[in-house]
């Protein structure tokens, strides 16, 4: 966090000294590290084994928020008679299909509670594909109505607290040291301090950057973090939590406002292709018949006038056809394959830098080059859009400029400081920044060429019949512009995502939406950000003259809600847990919540309240159910559906790993891992059989420096950060720069299946060899930030990394693979693929050229 | 709702003006508290955008993730990063304890008896009304004298130009009661801008605290006016020695001796022409 996020970092150290215990779990003894009480070193890759080991912890030792657990969690939620564990399957969970890698999720349900979409899902043949994840939104899955059975004593063996005991029983102290490399007494000391700072009176947070994703267990890896701290009653509480630190200014506003090919604004579904044949079937599927999803209609139908404005009528399903269909995954990824299929011919890159950027750059630069077109806006000339002159792979001959047809447009961007607009921060937290200066040339935002590019768009097809056209012509598309340069007005858009009622009465929040079509909101969360027609998001009132919580600095969502779930800081009778950490409570005089935050719950619902049997929505949300966005108003331990790879997080080995599965042999990664199958991206070894002295005997990790910015476009470029850290370099162990015969300051090649890069070498004691699995394991440490361009140059490490993604997320596994280091440059030109060639051939990996691309020696 | 204090311990409420109400200028000065420093190099970036000092060269160094190597004319912040390998202090500590890594942000010491004012003969550097000390780029002939009078190494002549330039405790921004741009960026407030007197109380109880929890090498460096330079306007909290951080121990002002050399240099010129003086007339007898 100090690496990536030193601003964040202070409230750490203010925290720090006033007596947290900060426990920084990392590979590498990073910055962070330097600076928290304990350091613990683990093996990349195996930090489901470490957490769930506290949750084994947890359990063993009684140390769980009982009270807390019982009332708010589905600890006592009895699961289907069918469900079976990974523990009875030897590592699968049941559904499991072995031919198809995937999972048939109807035994992981509640008892007798047929899941939603699940039901739905077994109608089509398509199941696997499209049962989870590409339709979840944030509310999850819709319960069918009714209480699922429970067992309040937590003993019958089919309750989720018994399930999960039996689950992570083998998880022991021994266990952790042996997987993750982490001395027995140092994981108990942090279990034990965990425990010691959660219950009534004390609570601990999780802070993660969003390298912890980057598994092919990356959801899992979240999920086991959220068991614990709701075993532990640390979630909706102050001092709570678990922060996911984003990438990026703005990356959390980009997924509440989406970029995701998914996601429509707020979470909602994209409607598919296969299963959503009309409006009526999207609504029923989506709109959970409990909790706030139960108005999800109201929010669809607000956000289609928004797109739609008067074109969209009642009769007409709000234009629902207008939408585009998804037909499966369009990921990142899969879209880049498409790219050599045929399938993807023209491609916007707008604030990233795929060549160097993502994993196994040689694979996204090589499909770069099948494109007939690319618009990339940037500040700067970046790797992905100078590909066609200076990629590897024109030194090495396998692209060459004159044959490449892809027609490159390059767009200078506006920095933030140019442009209003607003940041949404990983609190939900919505802050505007104002324009200092106006953009400089034909630098723009993107606003701004958006709104142009669809205005030109939209003259262009005046005169069309086209029905195809139909949806673009409905477009609303207003917004006024200022200035010599016709900048749109970003307010406006702020407005119309707050949205309106009739009159242009400014809507208060998303409880005011109407599904009838009378009000317009680009996003039911946002709701409420623009409310009376003032800017709440560019509200700056000092923290001196407010709640601690800060309630009037900028705006939260929803409904300027700092702490979502907060209604769990108090106790079910509304009473808070403990004086010490008081947010939100009962106020029985008044017949309301009140507190520091604004509640997240139903202001008038009394923390008694039982709801009749037929209840809806949120009115079938109990006075103690203070997770109101999931059908049955509590935390999830165990997920029944959603998820696509378990319904409990379990260890897996990375796709690529030096070690066997020390709990299910069988299964050595994720059995439903997804794979990009394509020649350019071979495998270091066969899945399920881990290699730990062939060819690549190492494991590679990748992170970023507080120096740099990601993909480097905006700091490679920059005098005053290039300096810092001029050049790409590899961080190993003394142990492992002995072995390998590496001298401090020289170079090393770093090769993998997929690419041999050069860095310097820089030999520190910050990194440390583990003992896992009785064998030593040595990392070698790669901050990813390089390409060709800009002041500061080098190898890219990401061209290392491999393809297999999470099936939840389509992330790929850049934090663990496997590689080898050698001392000295890497070859120039073609020698660099025969260096290549000769280490697959030393793995036993088929040639990985496809007969398409041509080699030119 | 209530309003809540927050009481702040790293970042006290420390006034940042350098007048008082009435427009007297404070002595004003930097407390850099190196334990709370994460090596983040915005203080070093701050500087050079704010004083447009240019950037110092792409250099590689494998100095753990030190680049900057020295404070110099293009380098008026520099922050240090030492890995040690030895036990910390602080008992009980088994996961971080082999290992420790020291990060400090370094700067002009603004001495309060500063050797660099002493030797320049162009009258270039002064002592500013906030008791700073600070280049006069249009007035420095280049000389260079200051250079090897200084006992920190801080002076450098940028050869480009042929001045000397060094950290000038953002004078321009002080006589508008601006914080300096290093202080401003530090995320954690490892470096601390105000009132000397303040921050030396601010120091003190500091140090204090940290040695109770086990810090015992915590230690204020040039916060004390008697020392060898007067005390520093910049002056910092360690967590070790000073030479480790590349600081002198025992930092003297070197023109200490000037009087005393002047004045055994007079009275032996004194002599010397008194006894040619004596040659010639005994020669004219």
């Amino acid at each position: 966090m100090a690496e990536c996020h030193p601003v964040g970092f202070q409230w750490v150290m203010e925290a720090k000294e006033r007596g947290a215990v900060i426990i920084h779990v990392d590979p590498r003894f990073t910055r962070t590290s330097a600076l928290a009480d304990i350091h613990v070193p683990l093996r990349p890759g195996s930090d489901i084994a470490f957490l769930g080991g506290v949750v084994n912890y947890i359990l063993e030792h009684e140390r769980w928020f009982k009270e807390y657990v019982v009332e708010y969690t589905n600890a006592a939620t009895l699961i289907n008679p069918e469900f079976r564990d990974t523990e009875d399957l030897d590592g699968v969970f049941s559904g499991f299909d072995a031919h198809k890698h995937s999972y048939d999720v109807a035994s992981w349900s509640y008892e007798g509670m047929e899941l939603m979409s699940a039901a739905e899902d077994r109608e089509g043949a398509a199941q696997a594909e499209h049962n989870t994840g590409e339709q979840a939104g944030s509310g999850g899955i819709a319960l069918k109505h009714g209480e699922p059975p429970q067992d309040r004593t937590l003993q019958d063996p089919r309750c989720v607290l018994q399930l999960l005991r039996k689950h992570y029983r083998r998880y022991s102290p021994e266990f952790v040291e042996e997987t993750c490399g982490v001395p027995k007494d140092l994981f108990l000391r942090v279990a034990q301090a965990l425990c010691d700072n959660s219950g009534r009176e004390r609570t601990s947070a999780f802070a993660y950057a969003v390298g912890w994703t980057q598994h092919t267990v990356g959801v899992q890896y979240i999920r086991t973090a959220a068991i614990i701290q709701s075993l532990l009653g640390n979630i909706g509480r102050p001092g709570g939590g678990i922060m996911a630190l984003r990438g990026h200014a703005s990356i959390q506003g980009s997924t509440d406002i989406p970029t995701l090919y998914n996601l429509l604004p707020g979470y909602l579904p994209m409607p598919h292709t296969e299963h959503y044949r009309g409006y009526q079937q999207y609504i029923e599927m989506n709109a959970a018949k409990t909790g706030f999803w139960g108005n999800a209609e109201a929010y669809f139908v607000s956000l289609m006038k928004a797109y739609w404005g008067e074109a969209a009528t009642r009769d007409n399903d709000w234009c629902f056809s207008h939408l585009p269909r998804i037909s499966g995954d369009h990921s990142a990824y899969t879209f880049t394959r498409g790219m050599f299929d045929g399938t993807v011919n023209g491609f916007f890159v707008l604030g990233e830098n795929p060549a160097v950027g993502s994993s196994n750059g040689r694979f996204n630069r090589e499909a770069l080059a099948k494109l007939d077109w690319m618009v990339v806006r940037d500040f700067v000339e970046i790797e992905t859009a100078s590909f066609w002159k200076n990629a590897p792979e024109i030194a090495t001959g396998e692209l060459q400029t004159d044959k490449i047809p892809t027609e490159v447009f390059f767009m200078p961007a506006a920095a933030h400081t140019e442009k209003n607009g607003s940041f949404t921060n990983t609190q939900r937290l919505l802050q505007w920044h104002h324009a200092a200066v106006e953009p400089k040339g034909d630098c723009r935002s993107e606003l701004w060429f958006m709104y142009h590019l669809g205005r030109i768009i939209k003259e262009k097809l005046r005169d069309s019949a086209e029905p195809r056209d139909q949806p673009i012509k409905d477009l609303t598309w207003s917004y006024p512009t200022d200035g010599d340069i016709a900048e749109p007005s970003a307010e406006a858009v702020l407005a119309e995502i707050s949205g309106w009622a009739p009159g242009r009465e400014y809507l208060k929040g998303y409880d005011t939406l109407k599904p009838d079509g009378s009000t317009v909101c680009g996003c039911w969360i946002y709701c409420g950000s623009y409310a009376d027609g003032i800017n709440q998001t560019a509200r700056r009132k000092p923290r001196q003259q407010q709640s601690y919580v800060g309630g009037e600095w900028g705006w939260a969502w929803p409904d300027n809600r700092h702490m979502l779930y907060n209604r769990a800081s108090a106790d079910p009778d509304g009473k808070p847990w403990s004086e010490r950490k008081r947010y939100v409570w009962w106020d029985e005089r008044k017949g309301q919540w009140t507190g520091e935050d604004r509640p997240d719950f139903i202001i008038g619902r009394a923390p008694y309240y039982k709801p009749p049997q037929d209840a809806r929505a949120q009115d079938a949300i109990g006075g103690a159910e203070p997770f109101i966005m999931q059908a049955d108003g509590k935390a999830w331990l165990f997920v029944p559906d959603g998820i696509r790879d378990g319904p409990l997080p379990t260890h897996y080995e990375p796709r690529e790993t030096p070690l066997a599965n020390a709990l299910y042999p069988a299964h050595v990664s994720n059995p439903v891992l997804q794979v990009i199958e394509h020649a350019l991206d071979p495998f270091n070894h066969p899945r399920d059989k881990p290699a730990h002295d062939g060819a690549f005997p190492f494991v590679a990790t990748t992170y970023r420096l507080t120096e740099h910015h990601t993909a480097g476009g905006m700091s490679r470029f920059v005098e005053y950060l290039s300096e810092l850290q001029p050049e790409f370099f590899c961080e190993v162990s003394p142990e492992l720069a002995a072995l390998r015969g590496l001298t401090h300051k020289g170079w090393a090649t770093i090769v993998s299946a997929r690419a041999a890069i050069e860095a310097r070498v820089m030999v520190t004691d910050r990194m440390r060899p583990l003992r896992a699995g009785g064998r030593t394991i040595h990392t070698v440490g790669l901050p990813y930030h390089w390409g060709q361009n800009g002041l500061s140059t080098g190898d890219s490490a990401n061209d290392l990394f491999h393809l297999a993604l999470d099936p939840n997320v389509h992330i790929q596994e850049s934090k663990a693979a496997t590689c080898d280091i050698r001392p000295g440059r890497r070859p120039r030109g073609p020698g660099l693929l025969a260096l290549l060639e000769e280490y697959r051939h030393r793995a036993g990996i088929e040639p990985a050229v496809p007969a398409e691309v041509e080699v030119e020696t | 709702m209530t309003t809540v204090t927050i009481p702040t311990i790293i970042s006290h409420d420390i006034d940042t003006r350098s007048h008082d109400a009435d427009g007297t200028p404070r002595q004003m000065g930097f407390f850099t508290d190196t334990s709370i420093c994460i090596g983040c190099k915005a203080c070093e970036v701050a500087c050079k955008e704010s004083n447009q000092v240019p950037d110092d060269g792409l250099h590689w160094t494998g100095e753990s993730y030190d680049n900057t190597s020295a404070i110099g004319c293009n380098s008026w912040r520099h922050v240090a990063f030492i890995e040690q390998t030895k036990p910390v202090q602080v008992p009980d500590e088994q996961g971080s304890g082999a290992l420790r890594w020291l990060m400090a942000s370094d700067v002009c010491k603004h001495c309060s008896n500063a050797a660099c004012l002493d030797v320049c003969p162009t009258g270039a550097l002064t002592r500013t009304e906030f008791g700073t000390v600070v280049v006069q780029e249009d007035v420095c002939n280049g000389c260079g004298y200051c250079v090897p009078a200084c006992p920190f190494g801080v002076l450098d002549k940028r050869e480009e130009d042929g001045r000397v330039w060094k950290c000038t405790l953002c004078y321009d921004r002080l006589k508008d009661d601006m914080e300096p741009a290093c202080a401003q960026a530090c995320p954690t407030k490892s470096i601390q801008f105000g009132e000397l007197k303040q921050l030396r109380v601010i120091a003190d109880e500091r140090v204090r605290r940290l040695q109770s929890r086990g810090e015992e090498q915590a230690q204020l460096y040039l916060s004390d006016s008697t020392d060898g330079v007067g005390g520093g306007h910049a002056f910092f909290l360690l967590l070790d020695r000073p030479e480790v951080f590349g600081l002198p121990p025992d930092p003297v002002v070197t023109t200490r001796g000037l009087k005393t050399i002047w004045t055994s240099a007079g009275g032996a010129a004194l002599t010397a022409v008194a006894a040619v003086a004596l040659a010639y007339l005994r020669g004219r007898a």
